[in-house]
């Protein structure tokens, strides 16, 4: 029997079966093919051979007990509803049940006394989605004692519902609220905190799981059932609709998840309803309920965009997808961070977070120390807040060196400068740092105007230097825009990835053109915003609209936070540069207005669209907007102003992929969802383009360019795309394979 | 059709919806049963000539549940012949009651009926039915549910009614019940309660205080504002109303309708019936008529409920000569009297829900009465009565004098 792939069965002579999970070819244990395919030996083995008492399962992996289902298996699925893939989520709830209640039917069980042979678990390392359901579907749960292991169900970030009873175990162990708050937000509990609130049955010092799930099956090979298989069993704090705390929490519940997810997740209001619906029933009933919900989520378009682009891309691009072949790794371990500003310090910041050494150089000390002192107050909070130790933040700070003197950088593996924009500046640090820096270091220069092709110019090596655009807060923001220019050769280019391997933001590739990727998209959707203001628009509506849309914060407000005043620098210096090839974006004398007349130039500076109070905190809107442009008797609606808001943004991105300015379909979706949060229920603006599809998205783009303005015509490739029935990804077949 | 009028109407005073309430004492099916009775003996009628009886309940459930109706017209000694029905259309339940015994009287099916309505706030509280409605997530998501007193809180929002507005509306609402109480305005209508002794246990509205003013009222919180910011219910609102910045949070217990316990009921039959039993009809109704609206702002029904009314009757608004429309919150009266232009000297002339309160169920059957009271009172000819209603909802009864 050790032709088996993913497990390995060991029978001792207390007759207890232990089985190991060991899946290959996948860097943790998951669910995939193999393990689905022999895991029901294990269960037919546990039930059917006498000489098996009761059975341990432990994973053989150091890193992970599991990690969930192998979502590419999943990317797969038809999506079809119908009684085959409902047959197909219940394989494995069928598997769990079976184990679980010995094979045993609920009136054997409640009338006739049958119980199932013990099942404990073993966990030593993390347990997530489908594993922790494994998890939950054993009898007793023993987890290692350390906080580092992850307990959670986090299908939802994915578009989905834990399928494996997730939704059904959980809130019978520790509660409505709790598994609410497990299975909508998709957050992880420590081994500590699930044994406090019951989802785990005891904690033990780590490598002792298994001696300690042992013990347990040994005491009770008599044979045990599933709390919620014991007649009269009732859910922890109450449920069903006539249960005061029930309806209370549902009430609540309901509306904090509709206020957060704007129905735009069908996940979230699909685990409520396995919640209510799941926890007045019996559990086999409950199971079934969980897999048609589960079903109906897989062949929601939502699903399958999330999973393209929030797992399998996101996690190719930060694999590496894109990074030259044939060059050996580049093992950074320390760097020079040229300028000690806010975006220097955050740079430096995340740098030292991931073990490298840094330099941080200015043209004096006094600037030098602001980099040390901005990581110092971030770990002072992290300190205070018992998030660190205090040793473990004096050694992050060390990390940091403050210097005025270009020769500290001379043994750095890799430059990044990001002191101030303006192209003089720039040109005197590449000169007087490429003289002191080794032959091999490649210099980026993180920039969000400066094209790179111009400052490679004042470059002794130009293949060598290549751009970086961070985000500000550069440790909040999840994204690094990597732009070569045309000079820069694969050595910068896998420097780049390299490094940003050991800070692990989402990278992409993007052209070495104005604005690189997100700030050719973002702008216009701000600027669309403010038109929509001089238009006599309501800027509530505008905010709410853009936040029904699924973005975070509205679109007024956002610029608030980057300031009118810097949009209109920008508009002036680009009208400078461009003379007769500029474009009027419609909105140069309302910028000018706020920013020169009526002195609201932004946040920064205590007004904008919004009032401040002295502390910089949001008052509500600007009252006196009427006054210059008065409310338009008649307002649009809500759905005229969110297509609006929302093709400001499709159509721009659809320009940046015709142009070339991002490689791949992949790249726009991770940049918009990761760059300024446009909403990943939609898998990034080109896969919503898809959802909408091609020719309805022609359609309503030209439906605006001719009411509103040629800004939202589409370009050419979309015509032919849509005109030939094509999609923007590749389109797949039923079978899951792609289409030729 | 067969014209439908209103013999008479009878309710119990309100008694304060709390345990320490003059009513507390008294059952569902108790107060139902001195209704019924006091129907059945005030007209000296033979029960056996009354068809059917239909209550509105809006908490049918525990000592509600189980057709309270049918069980309180056995209870009063009426003819084992006399049906029973309960009715729940949440706030109007009890002026549907009487528009199904009246459109029950106009088809046809019965001669004679009784309408009407029950609740015993302080003994089935608000909400012990539970419902699929605002727990059952198919339903929050798809109706982005919120509680009443948000979407009261959203119609002062939205139409302009200050914190100012709507307490002076409920300053004026105690006056005027205090002055209808004065001159005896409700005495053909109320019938004191008794207990199992037969000793009268209220016989007077509980909750009138004449004495509040702007500033009594003034010092009062917010009801809604902590469930609306703290539970999302304002983030689910304003997506359903994105014009709005902010929801003003301007109602209270003293400016929102009160909890409190009561009966009432209506005996209402055809032209013939009356002159075979010796009645005299006291008003006819003109035209009935329900509609459902916007869910989340919820209270915004009457409008349009009146609206089909008086198409139905072939009247316009100037042609009623004094509208009731239940007070469940300042706002939905202000909204109402703006929405059709409304003088507030038109409306609720006896005060209303806010100073005596709302027995869920009963109120509908309660305003619909005390109309045919003030029709006969200041010699008038048209009243129209309206309810706001739970889920977006209205229900509108014209009546005329006779």
């Amino acid at each position: 029997m050790s032709d088996y792939k993913t497990i390995s069965m060991d029978l001792d002579s207390d007759g207890i079966l232990t089985l190991t999970i060991d899946v290959p070819n996948q860097g943790m244990n998951v669910w995939d093919e193999h393990l689905m395919s022999e895991f029901p030996h294990f269960v037919d083995r546990l039930l059917e051979d006498d000489d098996v008492k009761g059975a341990v399962i432990c994973s053989g992996r150091d890193n992970a007990f599991m990690a969930g289902a192998d979502l590419r298996m999943l990317e797969q699925n038809s999506g079809e509803l119908n009684k085959e893939s409902f047959e197909q989520g219940m394989t494995l709830n069928r598997l769990f049940r079976r184990m679980e209640t010995g094979g045993h039917t609920v009136r054997q069980m409640q009338r006739e006394g049958k119980k199932a042979k013990p099942v404990a678990v073993a966990v030593e390392g993390l347990a997530l989605g489908g594993g922790l359901e494994l998890v939950l579907a054993c009898h007793h749960r023993v987890v290692a004692d350390n906080p580092k292991i992850k307990l959670g169900l986090p299908e939802v970030l994915v578009g989905l519902l834990p399928g494996g009873g997730g939704t059904q175990r959980t809130p019978r162990l520790v509660g409505l609220q709790n598994a609410a708050m497990m299975c909508t937000q998709g957050k992880n509990l420590d081994p500590k905190k699930a044994l406090a609130q019951g989802l785990i049955n005891e904690v033990v010092e780590a490598g002792k799981t298994v001696d300690a799930a042992k013990a347990w099956v040994k005491d009770n090979v008599k044979g045990v059932l599933q709390p919620w298989d014991v007649k009269g069993f009732k859910v922890p704090g109450g449920a069903g609709s006539m249960n005061p705390k029930a309806v209370q929490f549902f009430m609540a519940a309901n509306a904090m998840a509709l206020k957060e997810s704007k129905n735009n997740y069908p996940a979230i209001k699909a685990i409520m309803s396995c919640l209510y619906e799941g926890t007045s029933v019996p559990m086999d009933t409950a199971i079934a309920i969980e897999v048609k919900y589960f079903c109906k989520l897989l062949a929601d378009p939502v699903a399958k965009n999330m999973i393209r682009t929030l797992f399998v891309n996101k996690q190719a691009a930060e694999k590496g997808a894109q990074r030259p072949e044939g060059i050996a790794t580049i093992d950074i371990k320390k760097v020079g961070v040229l300028g000690a500003g806010l975006m220097g310090s955050g740079i430096a910041h995340v740098t030292a977070k991931a073990g490298m050494e840094v330099i941080s150089l200015d043209r004096s000390m006094e600037e030098a120390e602001k980099s040390v002192a901005y990581t110092k107050k971030i770990l002072d909070k992290n300190v205070s807040r018992g998030r660190m130790t205090q040793e473990k933040a004096d050694a992050f700070l060390a990390r940091i060196t403050p210097t005025d003197n270009y020769d500290d950088l001379k043994d750095v593996d890799l430059i990044i400068e990001a002191v101030f924009e303006r192209p003089d500046v720039k040109a005197d640090v590449i000169k007087k740092t490429e003289a002191v820096i080794g032959k091999e270091v490649v210099f980026a220069s993180n920039t969000s105007t400066l094209p790179i092709g111009g400052l490679a110019k004042n470059s002794s090596r130009p293949d060598q230097f290549i751009g970086m655009h961070f985000f500000s807060p550069v440790e909040k923001m999840p994204l690094l825009e990597i732009i070569p220019h045309e000079g820069t050769g694969d050595l910068a280019l896998a420097a780049a990835f390299d490094y940003n391997k050991k800070i692990r933001k989402t990278p992409i590739v993007v052209k070495d053109v104005r604005g690189f990727f997100t700030n050719r998209v973002f702008p216009p959707y701000a600027n669309e915003a403010s038109l929509l203001v001089t238009e006599g628009v309501s800027m509530a509506l505008i905010e709410n609209c853009a936040s029904l849309l699924g973005l975070p914060i509205g679109p007024l407000a956002v610029t608030d936070e980057t300031t009118l005043k810097l949009g209109y620098d920008i508009m002036t210096s680009t009208k400078e540069e461009m003379g007769d090839d500029y474009e009027p974006t419609g909105s140069e004398e309302f910028y000018e207005n706020m920013v020169t007349k009526w002195d609201r130039a932004g946040r920064r500076f205590g007004a904008g669209f919004y009032d401040y109070d002295e502390d910089g905190k949001r008052l509500g809107l600007w009252k006196g907007m009427s006054d210059h442009y008065p409310l338009a008797e008649e307002q649009p609606s809500a759905e005229e102003v969110m297509e609006r808001l929302l093709y400001a943004q499709l159509i721009p991105t659809a320009k940046c992929y015709a142009e070339g300015v991002v490689p791949d379909p992949q790249s726009a979706d991770l940049g918009a969802i990761f760059g300024w949060g446009f909403p990943p229920y939609t898998g990034g603006p080109l896969s919503y383009i898809d959802t909408i599809g091609l020719e309805a998205f022609v359609r309503t783009a030209d439906n605006l360019a001719q009411r509103h303005g040629a800004r939202f015509t589409p370009p050419q490739m979309f015509r032919d795309k849509a005109k030939a029935g094509d999609t923007i990804y590749e389109k797949k077949t039923k079978s899951g394979k792609k289409a030729a | 059709m067969t014209e439908a009028y209103i013999y008479d109407a009878v309710r119990t005073p309100r008694g304060k919806g709390k345990s320490d309430g003059s009513l507390h004492e008294i059952t569902a099916l108790n107060l139902s049963v001195q209704v019924l009775q006091a129907l059945r003996d005030r007209n000296n009628i033979d029960s056996a000539e009354i068809e059917d009886v239909a209550l509105g309940c809006v908490s049918p459930v525990g000592e509600q549940g189980a057709v309270i109706t049918r069980t309180a017209v056995m209870n009063a000694g009426y003819a084992q012949t006399t049906g029973g029905i309960q009715v729940n259309r949440f706030c109007a339940s009890g002026l549907e009651a009487s528009n199904i015994a009246a459109a029950k009287v106009m088809s046809g099916e019965c001669d004679l009926a009784i309408g009407g309505g029950v609740e015993s706030m302080s003994r089935v509280p608000m909400g012990s039915d539970g419902g699929a409605w605002p727990t059952d997530p198919a339903s929050a998501f798809h109706n982005y549910f919120v509680p009443q007193g948000v979407s009261a809180d959203l119609i002062a929002t939205k139409y302009g009614f200050s914190r100012d507005d709507v307490d002076a509306y409920a300053v004026e609402s105690h006056k005027r019940a205090k002055k209808a109480w004065d001159e005896g305005r409700f005495s053909k209508s109320i019938m004191p309660v008794k207990d199992v002794m037969g000793v009268t246990v209220l016989d007077h509205d509980e909750t009138i205080r004449p004495e509040t003013d702007m500033q009594s009222l003034g010092a009062l919180n917010p009801s809604f504002k902590m469930m609306g910011e703290n539970f999302g219910f304002n983030g689910v609102a304003i997506q359903k109303y994105p014009e709005v910045e902010n929801i003003n949070h301007v109602h209270h217990a003293g400016n929102s309708s009160g909890i409190v316990d009561g009966a009432a009921g209506l005996l209402i039959g055809n032209k013939e019936v009356g002159e075979r039993l010796g009645l005299k009809p006291r008003a006819r109704i003109r035209s009935m008529a329900s509609i459902g609206s916007e869910p989340t702002i919820m209270l915004t029904g009457p409008e349009f409920a009146a609206k089909k009314a008086l198409k139905r009757a072939g009247m316009n608004v100037n042609d009623i000569d004094i509208y009731e429309l239940n007070e469940a919150f300042a706002a939905v009266v202000l909204r109402f009297m703006q929405a059709l232009d409304i003088d507030h000297n038109d409306i609720n002339v006896n005060g209303g829900a806010i100073a005596m309160g709302h027995p869920l169920g009963a109120t509908g059957a309660m305003i619909l009465g005390t109309m045919v009271d003030e029709l006969e009172r200041s010699d008038k000819e048209t009243s129209l009565v309206t309810l706001c209603i739970g889920g977006g909802m209205g229900t509108a009864t014209i009546i005329e004098r006779v």
